[in-house]
């Protein structure tokens, strides 16, 4: 069944993605990704010496500072650091410089849906840009239940506000292995249909959810792809 | 450890309460091998927890919720107000969440919990997300006078779940919720009565609105779980959230649909079938919740 969706792309069809990385000179990593008009830009500094209170010594400690577009920073600016923090903890090897301090900062210089994910895909290429030691990479995607069943992958905020629920979905990265088997598999599951993190928005049935999830994993196949690609060059 | 004597008993107790602190992660998985934590509860089940409705005699509607040790009081206090122009026929609600320094020794006057505006826009969003709260229900004359609640959620003891036991509370006290009755006093503003000349009609000035309950389109229960290896827990103590990371919170509204399932992160990755059984789960501990809270309810108003 066709949505008419009012930038005229398709139910599947992502805006166009773009990445930049090394854009700041004094920080150690940097990147700007852009999905569509919402823009992030995520600055790495670290590992520096020392952590903060109440934080594990053993481990490296990660810190996320969230700038809003209009700088009144609130609940919800605090809630999209609590997120990430633990997003990329789970993903850096936190083992390998114990008692330091990583600080991500994310700006957000324009925001037209799917913030979240967006900032999450910034900082990933971020961290790779520092040299950070991660064990994959998090691809992250938004999508969002129009009425009926039907899911639209990447909504805009115009989407986004008229929809009845979004999900913001992040993934392990797909694997590209030079063995014929393919991806690392976890008890006959692939590692990459798993969720990192799940935040949702809305009410929405249990079935809609679990087919949300099928379709955020195709769609960050192609994420995944275009991170490679990028991430070579 | 094993030892005979009465001193050597102590030494085993000693020995641990040290293994306890010194190898945390060790010490849970030990009791998972066995299918079991260390209060002795089997791994899907929750605490015992209680509701008790009008904790705070001064507020509109107030409640208290204690899944375990974890103890939260709500409040509602109602004010009226000018409704906004883009929505002329609906009140308002603002949901706020504090941590004072008596909940835990982690939090202090300098160093507010980092938790606390999370969980508060975590609830904030639940509920108004949800439409649990039907705000033409808080309009009193459309673009003059609305209601505005303000619930305010104290935790008083943080002991894992806190996001469960806000929700419980919050929900509790928007049960027991009463509108005051309003009258319009000579200035033609909307004043509203206490709650003593309400029932004398001693007043003069007419009563545009009486006392009245809020209806509830649904009611939302949730519970966090946690994610380790091959094992779900359910409802977390502060000490298992401490040591493994990786916690998913459900929340369902009584026709079983889902208004959010929150995983923020952690080592562990959730495949559908883990999902699965965490909403499992939580829709077992809806029908315990919404028995707790028929309960306290029926209570109430026998009183």
């Amino acid at each position: 069944m066709e949505i008419d969706r009012h930038d005229s792309r398709t139910r599947n069809q992502l805006r166009p993605l773009a990445c930049s990385r090394n854009i700041l000179n004094r920080a150690h990593g940097s990147a700007r990704w852009s999905q569509g008009d919402t823009i992030v830009m995520a600055a790495v500094y670290g590992p520096k010496a020392g952590i903060r209170k109440n934080e594990n010594p053993e481990k490296a400690c990660i810190e996320v500072i969230w700038k809003p577009r209009t700088d009144q920073v609130g609940k919800a600016e605090k809630e999209y650091e609590m997120i990430l923090k633990r997003t990329l903890q789970s993903i850096c090897v936190l083992t390998i410089n114990p008692n330091t301090t990583t600080t991500v900062i994310l700006q957000v210089v324009n925001d037209d849906g799917s913030v979240l994910p967006c900032a999450i895909n910034a900082s990933c290429a971020a961290l790779v840009d520092a040299g950070i030691p991660l064990k994959h990479l998090a691809v992250a995607i938004c999508c969002a239940l129009a009425g009926s069943g039907s899911v639209i992958l990447d909504p805009t905020k115009l989407e986004e506000q008229k929809m009845e629920a979004f999900t913001y979905l992040v993934f392990p990265n797909s694997v590209l292995s030079v063995l014929p088997e393919g991806s690392l598999h976890v008890d006959g599951e692939p590692m990459e249909h798993a969720i990192i993190t799940s935040v949702t928005h809305g009410v929405i049935s249990v079935d809609d959810y679990l087919y949300c999830l099928e379709r955020g994993h195709a769609a960050s196949a192609k994420i995944s792809d275009f991170l490679r690609r990028s991430l070579q060059s | 450890m094993g030892s005979s004597g009465a001193s050597g008993n102590l030494e085993g107790e000693m020995e641990v309460d040290a293994f306890r602190r010194l190898f945390p992660l060790r010490f849970h998985e030990r009791h998972l091998l066995e299918s079991i934590r260390p209060d002795a509860r089997p791994l899907e089940r929750a605490r015992e927890s209680t509701v008790a409705l009008g904790a705070v005699a001064s507020a509109d509607g107030s409640a208290m919720a204690k899944i375990g040790h974890t103890t939260m009081l709500a409040a509602i206090k109602m004010e009226v107000m000018t409704p906004s122009s883009e929505s002329p026929d609906e009140g308002c609600v603002a949901i706020d969440f504090h941590m004072p320094p008596i909940c835990s020794p982690f939090v202090r006057p300098g160093r507010p919990a980092e938790v606390a505006p999370v969980i508060a826009k975590q609830l904030s969003d639940a509920i108004t997300s949800s439409g649990m709260i039907n705000l033409k229900e808080l309009s009193l004359t459309t673009g003059k006078a609305a209601w505005m609640a303000y619930l305010d959620v104290y935790c008083l003891d943080a002991d894992g779940a806190l996001f469960d036991a806000a929700l419980l509370s919050a929900v509790a006290a928007f049960s027991h919720l009463q509108i005051p009755a309003v009258s319009i006093n000579e200035d033609g503003r909307v004043v509203t009565m206490s709650r003593e000349d309400g029932d004398g009609k001693l007043a003069n000035d007419p009563v545009i609105k009486e006392r009245r309950k809020l209806t509830l389109n649904c009611i939302l229960f949730s519970l966090t779980c946690i994610l380790h290896k091959k094992y779900i827990l359910a409802d977390p103590t502060a000490e298992e959230e401490s040591v493994m990371e990786t916690h998913v919170t459900v929340v369902l509204d009584s026709s079983s649909r889902l208004v959010s399932l929150y995983k923020p992160g952690g080592p562990v990755l959730a495949y559908a079938s883990a999902v699965q059984d965490c909403i499992a789960l939580t829709r077992h501990r809806v029908k315990e919740l919404q028995k707790i809270l028929n309960e306290a309810i029926s209570d109430m108003e026998v009183d």
